[in-house]
């Protein structure tokens, strides 16, 4: 992974490669390093010719939807009407997800060049790089290689000579998970509370200010210069498994792990691979669940874990989803039914409270699960998690919702022995009496 | 006799021209509101009714739609807080490796009775927050503006060091 250990041989570094070395983060430094030879490329060639290479790639979004970016792209009007916006989504905020933070600060240069070549791809004069407000160093470093790329004449009124306005400013977030939702981060941006938007409108019809918008994932966008440089045939290759999910992806390991870090691996690792191998296994000795996709996907048990591929399609089909690629990871001794309900905590905090299901159910959700570590819970509470599952799923106008009920469901599914172990009174409870 | 105090202005002479700067790369006003908002926390450390009336004014708002937007986001602090504000991420991944005893120990050691109340001597605050996005370094802790990575039960008191 680079930093702060030594890479792993089973890795594929291309956005890590350069983690760890303090020089990359200036602009001398990525330039030396082969940087800003890809926004010169693609400057000096058509924007359609840019979001063909892109879709051509396969390169998917790595926030967490697995959207192909060079297809948003696409969307984006082909005639400029008036301003066109890109938005950097630079919010990470989905529990174990920690890789955003990494590509800022170790290659900022890499983030700003990706984001103008996107930027001049669907033809936008500006750029907001929207950043959470808690990464303070992330921040100092974006800022301070934003100046060097002014300074430089990589951004600015005439980008790199080519005549073409790119200008990028950072806006800082204020603590909020849900402006990480592609609608709220633009409201937020607005100055608005970070309420998501019902779509359609989808951002590249009505975005930020009402203009054409495309918002991207910071590791999608540290992609692209990538793709540019080596070519959409070079990424595609990067596929162990399924054709659909091409390139490399940055896992962010945690939890009860012996070495949490990132490791970026091909698309389609296999996960008892990264969790065995490369992250040498779990302080237990026993694995007994992974959620690979960040918080919001559905639990692996031990057994699915061993069959399941890390793409958007492996992980599916083991029952679960890639998402942020955050991986989570349990062993014998953790209590699940207190990390569902410490999981679903965070989300009755985030949720914005627009949605009546989502407002409602997942503080509802939370003081169930409360009830039952408090060892006042009852059978049928098992049953009312499912159906509030249920009322939470496809209701909404975001799936912070969906993903708290995801969690709740696989967990009573797939754990049920431990809930009932609080019910029947054969676990001592673990809250004090509600 | 009672004596009032009387609010005085934040967004004044340099950090006006730099707020007017700054409205230069958006098309409305309104979006000046977050900005805006942390130039207020940074020079006086919370942000008073008061402050967000200012804010409105500035940016052609309303008191109780600033109001609004100060509510929502949970970095902005409606109240004064301790010399010292520490966050700690208690979140499932932090959670599963001991986050919970790094606050038990960051609040015996700062002497703040609780979460969210601040220390007799002024000094802390400490609270729990949501994900912090350094789940690998568990557990990532913030103090005021620092960002410290993988704090634990024993290295709390030698962080404290550095805050005092």
């Amino acid at each position: 992974m680079g930093y702060p250990h030594e890479p792993h041989p089973r890795e594929t570094l291309v956005l890590s490669e350069h983690f760890g070395a303090a020089d990359a983060r200036t602009y001398d430094g990525w330039v030396k390093r082969g940087g800003y030879k890809a926004l010169e490329k693609a400057l000096a060639m058509d924007p359609a010719a840019v979001i063909d290479e892109v879709k051509e790639s396969g390169l998917r979004g790595r926030g967490g939807a697995g959207f192909p970016a060079g297809v948003k792209w696409g969307f984006m009007p082909k005639e400029r009407k008036g301003p066109h916006y890109l938005c950097v989504n630079a919010d990470e905020s989905e529990p174990g997800t920690f890789k955003d933070r990494e590509i800022m600060r170790w290659t900022p240069h890499g983030l700003i060049e990706g984001a103008a070549i996107t930027a001049h791809a669907i033809q936008a004069e500006t750029s907001y790089i929207y950043i959470r407000g808690e990464f303070t160093e992330p921040i100092a470093v974006m800022q301070q290689a934003l100046d060097e790329a002014y300074a430089r004449n990589v951004l600015g009124e005439n980008a790199m000579g080519s005549g073409k306005r790119i200008d990028m400013y950072i806006h800082r977030g204020a603590g909020a998970y849900i402006c990480g939702e592609e609608t709220a981060l633009m409201n937020s941006i607005e100055g608005k509370r970070g309420n998501p938007r019902i779509r359609p409108p989808f951002p590249a019809a009505y975005g930020v200010f009402g203009r054409p918008t495309t918002i991207n994932n910071v590791e999608t966008l540290a992609s692209v210069s990538h793709i540019i440089n080596r070519g959409s045939q070079w990424y595609k290759g990067l596929s162990l498994s399924n054709p659909r999910s091409t390139g490399t992806k940055l896992l962010s390991v945690c939890g009860q792990v012996n070495k949490p870090g990132n490791y970026e691996v091909e698309m389609g690792f296999p996960l008892k691979d990264l969790i065995y191998d490369l992250c040498g296994g779990v302080p237990s000795g026993t694995l007994k669940s992974v959620v690979p996709g960040g918080s919001s996907v559905p639990y692996l048990t031990r057994e699915e874990v061993e069959s399941c591929l890390l793409d958007y399609e492996g992980c599916v089909e083991a029952g679960t989803m890639l998402g942020s690629g955050g991986v989570i990871v349990f062993d014998d001794s953790a209590d699940m039914v207190y990390q569902t309900m410490r999981t679903c905590r965070f989300y009755a905090h985030e949720s914005c409270a627009q949605c009546t299901q989502c407002r409602e159910g997942t503080g509802w959700t939370v003081r169930i699960l409360e009830r039952i570590l408090a060892g006042e819970g009852e059978m049928k509470d098992l049953d009312l998690l499912l159906d509030l599952g249920e009322q939470m799923t496809g209701k909404t106008i975001c799936v912070l919702s969906d993903s708290c009920a995801a969690v709740v469901m696989s967990a009573v599914t797939k754990f049920r022995n431990e809930f009932e172990a609080y019910i029947k009174g054969a676990r001592r409870p673990m809250l004090a009496a509600v | 006799m009672h004596e009032t105090t009387t609010y005085e202005p934040v967004l004044t002479g340099e950090r006006r021209e730099k707020l007017e700067q700054l409205l230069q790369r958006y098309e409305t006003r309104r979006a000046g509101v977050l900005p805006a908002l942390w130039m207020v926390q940074h020079a006086r450390g919370w942000i008073s009714d008061d402050a967000m009336a200012e804010v409105a004014e500035v940016l052609d708002l309303t008191p109780a739609y600033v109001k609004g937007v100060v509510t929502f986001y949970t970095m902005y602090h409606q109240h004064p807080v301790g010399e010292h504000f520490i966050q700690v991420c208690t979140t499932t991944c932090c959670n599963l490796v001991g986050a919970e005893v790094v606050v038990e120990a960051l609040l015996e050691q700062t002497g703040c009775k609780e979460l969210g109340a601040t220390s007799p001597d002024g000094k802390y605050t400490v609270v729990e927050v949501e994900c912090l996005g350094a789940c690998g370094f568990p557990t990532p802790v913030m103090v005021n503006d620092d960002f410290i990575e993988s704090v634990t039960p024993e290295s709390v008191s030698e962080l404290l060091e550095r805050y005092k």
